[in-house]
């Protein structure tokens, strides 16, 4: 049924479709409004046989997950940022023990200095977590990556993270389909656990494991989402039969075909980059972008086979690995191996820094006339870095970063956005 | 594309306007896009959210700093914040005032917009009448209405009844009518 | 019954109490228990918590009829149990991470009742550390929700797994690894104490009591009890460790004994948060003899020690407190 609704409720109705039964949740910026909408569903009964456990924390909210999971039931929670790092050690954890838990981030920055806004420092915080990771690129692709997950998730005994912008989709009203019940009750047998804590099959799970089989142990959680590359895809395709829609998968091409170059990206900024593509595409630039859809697994092969033709990949990521430069532009090189292309890293949006039409255009400009370089940050108030660089290099004092800037930008003007982006034609 | 900025104080349901006025748009089929100022502001701070409407899917997930309309919701907020930015003279401006512009200190401006594109609400009045509390966001969807013609009254009354259901929103539909006749007036 | 046969553990090794009617003996009396921590573990000799552990889940087994899933939390219990690929466990048993046992054993809980399996019942169960310390903040937060959970900590006062370091279980004046027995104040210093089963009270749940392995018949009955109750229960084990107290293997129940004598583990049963029972002692022994059979106090004896003497007169107040207390010397009631 198609819904003008807030992208959090969306999701929350299409949680209850999937019918868990156990959900616990720590409530954190951006997360609050889906865990709130599936905490009226099951007091107001539309979500029946579904038990909601405020718990006292977010390491407590993934540790009864595992616990509900393990013991048989269908299990779901949601975090964002630093409630990720505080469940960190069972987010390990859950994937340790092949509990298949669905978890939707809703992605944003990590302090210090603290920050609500939308990011994917989180995400990438837990990449290597053993997780699977899906980004949506708009609030009926997190509807439509929930109901997937679960199934992902329980048919490869693997939990999955649904990764949605905070705010930019988590708290955007906008037209999304939900699906029926009959339809998701179709396409989602119940949960039916290869292995469950059960008196009457007794077993001990979580054994500690020696050098002698660790290896082996971590050799098939890598196996297993070698796997997921392949399920992930045909679960899209289901999914498309099912319900007539494309969502998920592993990446998405737009207007890739012929492109010089091409934008990589994840998430809700995609679409803002389509809208770049066709306004570039009518001036005569052939450019296209590739949508990441999930990021673990990473789909090495698909990514190589889309970006092989172009002379020029910007990966817009935001996020960075401080000390080294971008994350899923490493990725990308990796794929790239062996190849010619220029692959250029486009830092966006940290901390919810507006990612801007002008400000893309300006850069793709730039990339198409320069030679090649490698780290860039978009928009990045280049006089109060440079000011503190130099405070810096003049007097060595150890401290925050942080009350320094916010000095400085106070001193130079709140103005954060070029003025470009404010007098310059929209598409 | 038409493009909406609301700015008001935590607490005016300048969030709750931009969502409405996407619902009506939702009802008469077009796709809208609401979303608030991503911010953790408390009650009385200034806040922003936004509203995007148009014929096919939209895309993009920018905040809006060039609107087609600018929506003030609480005419104090002239000295703190500049509604005013990104917004050509071809736009719309909906001021919740009974003052005049000059009381305002924007008669300088307001001058810059063409007739029938600017206009004051007594929308708090209004809503004060009909709703027995000086909520403005409801009453001066009725007087976009008007002063744009990028909505029917209608939705905007649908919109209303789908997010306040019961008399109260009764009551916000009959605050956005009287809006709504006073900026036709 | 006939005749009260009194059930003095004194000078025995056994436990047998085969004297009594069938109805009064002890689950390991039974030929049908059900050794839920079977042979070939890997627990040191004399272990405290391999003992207190082996009855404690075998009454809560009896009392569930076989029903009962286990939550583990990391230490010693967990690592000397489970070494891969065997496991000693003969019951549906999961160990998670070292502080979320409790919060692990409520979703284990919550599964069973949407799923309306209501005679499966939960047990999580930890060390000190993983209780009183690192997992202390899913404990509360399980008692506080009422989760239908029994929560059995085994405190042996210090985290022996990683090689005896302090815990906020570890009493004052006490040697370990992070508290060695050298500088002006050697030893664990003397902080305000961290009594969880009190703090377990405050939360008003339904059962809390304390055990001990020097009375395993007292144990055993504290479990059952709590296991035909619902809602959130939690019972505290001292649990002697021969390895990180300096005691002799052989000496594990007559150190606990001891302790339970001198009043500085005083044994109580709580329901919502009021006192119901508790143990009085028969004969009341000085702290010295408690202490004076565990290397982790010798620096306290040491006539060089000019603090030995001040510890001690504090560690008798503090047991001399509990008897009070918890009124610990009254003349025993009616037999």
């Amino acid at each position: 049924m198609l819904k003008q609704i807030e992208g959090s409720h969306a999701m929350a109705e299409a949680i209850a479709l999937c019918r868990p039964e156990v959900i616990c949740a720590y409530p954190i910026t951006p997360q609050t409004h889906i865990v709130e909408g599936l905490s009226a569903m099951v007091r107001d009964g539309h979500l029946t046989g579904c038990e909601f456990i405020n718990v006292e924390s977010e390491f407590a909210a993934l540790s009864v997950a595992i616990g509900s999971s393990a013991a048989g039931a269908r299990t779901y929670t949601a975090t964002a940022s630093q409630g990720l790092l505080f469940m960190m050690e069972a987010v390990y954890n859950a994937s340790g023990l092949g509990l298949p838990i669905v978890m939707t981030l809703g992605n944003r920055a990590i302090g210090a200095p603290i920050n609500i806004w939308n990011d994917h420092s989180d995400a990438m915080s837990v990449r290597d977590a053993g997780w699977i990771m899906l980004f949506a690129e708009t609030n009926q692709e997190a509807v439509d990556l929930h109901i997937q997950a679960f199934k992902l998730a329980e048919e490869l005994s693997c939990p999955v993270m649904v990764n949605v912008d905070g705010f930019i989709l988590t708290h955007a009203v906008e037209r999304v389909d939900i699906p029926d019940p009959e339809q998701v009750d179709a396409f989602l047998p119940p949960f039916d656990p290869v292995q469950v804590l059960d008196p009457a099959s007794p077993m001990s799970m979580g054994a500690m494991v020696g050098p002698d089989a660790f290896m082996e142990v971590r050799y098939l959680a890598h196996h297993k989402q070698m796997q997921a590359l392949d399920r992930i895809p045909e679960i899209a395709a289901e999914f498309k039969a099912a319900f007539g829609r494309e969502s998920g998968g592993l990446i998405r091409c737009y207007r890739c075909d012929d492109a010089d170059t091409i934008v990589v990206a994840m998430g809700s900024v995609v679409g803002t980059l389509k809208d770049m593509v066709d306004t570039r595409r009518a001036a005569g630039d052939r450019i296209g972008v590739v949508s990441i859809g999930a990021f673990r697994p990473f789909p090495l092969e698909e990514v190589r086979n889309a970006l092989m033709g172009a002379r020029r990949v910007v990966v817009l990521e935001k996020a960075l690995a401080v000390g080294m430069g971008g994350i899923l532009a490493s990725h990308v090189r990796m794929a790239l191996r062996g190849h010619p292309n220029r692959v250029y890293t486009l830092i966006a949006g940290l901390g919810g820094r507006p990612i801007l039409q002008p400000s893309l255009n300006a850069f793709m400009d730039r990339v198409a006339a320069e030679p090649h370089y490698d780290v860039h940050f978009l928009d990045l108030r280049e006089d109060v870095v440079e000011a503190e660089i130099a405070r810096m290099a003049a007097e060595r004092r150890s401290g925050p970063i942080a009350e320094n800037v916010l000095r400085r930008v106070a001193a130079l003007g709140q103005m954060m956005l070029p003025d470009a982006a404010v007098t310059g034609d929209r598409p | 594309m038409f493009q909406i900025r609301f700015h008001g104080r935590g607490g005016q349901g300048v969030v709750t306007a931009a969502e409405m006025l996407s619902v009506a748009a939702f009802l008469e089929g077009r796709h809208a896009q609401a979303f608030p100022s991503f911010g953790s502001e408390r009650t009385g701070a200034p806040v922003v959210s936004f509203c995007r409407i148009d014929d096919t899917e939209i895309r993009t997930r920018e905040p809006i700093l060039v609107p087609d309309a600018v929506i003030v919701q609480d005419p104090t907020l002239f000295h703190s914040v500049d509604v005013f930015q990104g917004l050509p003279d071809s736009g719309y401006v909906l001021i919740n005032t009974s003052a005049d512009y000059k009381t305002l200190h924007i008669d300088g401006v307001m001058g810059r917009f063409p007739p029938g594109h600017a206009r004051t609400v007594p929308a708090s009045e209004i809503a004060r009448v009909h709703v027995g509390r000086p909520l403005p966001n409801a009453a001066l969807l009725g007087g976009f209405a008007a002063v744009t013609g990028q909505i029917h009254m209608d939705s905007v009354a649908e919109a209303i009844r789908r997010t306040f259901p019961g008399p109260v929103g009764e009551a916000n539909v009959r605050a956005a009518w009287a809006a709504y006749e006073h900026c036709r007036s | 019954m006939n005749q009260t046969v009194k059930f003095y553990q004194t000078g025995t090794l056994t436990v047998g109490n085969r004297l009594l009617d069938p109805e009064h003996r002890t689950v390991q009396a039974s030929e049908e228990r059900s050794n839920a921590i079977t042979c070939g573990h890997r627990a040191c000799q004399g272990c405290g918590e391999a003992l207190g552990a082996r009855y404690a889940i075998d009454a809560a087994l009896k009392a569930a009829d076989g029903n009962l899933i286990c939550v583990n939390a990391t230490g010693c219990l967990e690592v000397f149990t489970t070494p891969y690929p065997e496991t000693s466990w003969q019951l549906a048993w999961m160990h998670s991470l070292f502080g979320n046992a409790a919060a692990v054993a409520a979703g284990v809980a919550a599964a069973q009742r949407v799923k309306g399996r209501n005679r499966v019942r939960v047990v999580a169960q930890g060390g000190d550390g993983g209780t009183t310390d690192i997992g202390f903040g899913c404990l509360s937060g399980m008692f506080e929700r009422n989760d239908d959970v029994l929560y059995i900590c085994y405190d042996n006062e210090a985290y022996m797994n990683t090689g005896v370091q302090r815990s906020s279980a570890t009493p004052g004046g006490a040697r370990t690894a992070t508290t060695p027995a050298v500088g002006e104040a050697p030893g664990n210093v003397f902080g305000t104490g961290k009594n969880v089963p009190l703090i377990a009270m405050a939360h008003n749940i339904p059962y809390v009591a304390t055990a001990s392995v020097a009375d395993l018949h007292d144990l055993e009955a504290k479990v059952t009890r709590a296991m035909g109750i619902h809602g959130a229960r939690y019972i505290h084990i001292m649990v002697p460790c021969p390895l990180g107290w300096g005691s002799a293997s052989h000496d594990t129940i007559r150190v606990a004994r001891l302790a339970v004598e001198s009043g500085l583990f005083p044994l109580f049963e709580a329901e919502h948060g009021v006192v119901t029972s508790s143990r009085p002692i028969r004969r009341k022994v000085p702290v010295t003899e408690y202490l004076k059979p565990q290397k982790r106090f010798a620096h306290l004896f040491r006539p060089d020690n000019p603090h030995g003497a001040d510890a001690l007169a504090r560690l008798q107040a503090q047991a001399d407190e509990n008897c009070r207390r918890f009124n610990l010397l009254r003349a025993e009631e009616g037999k």
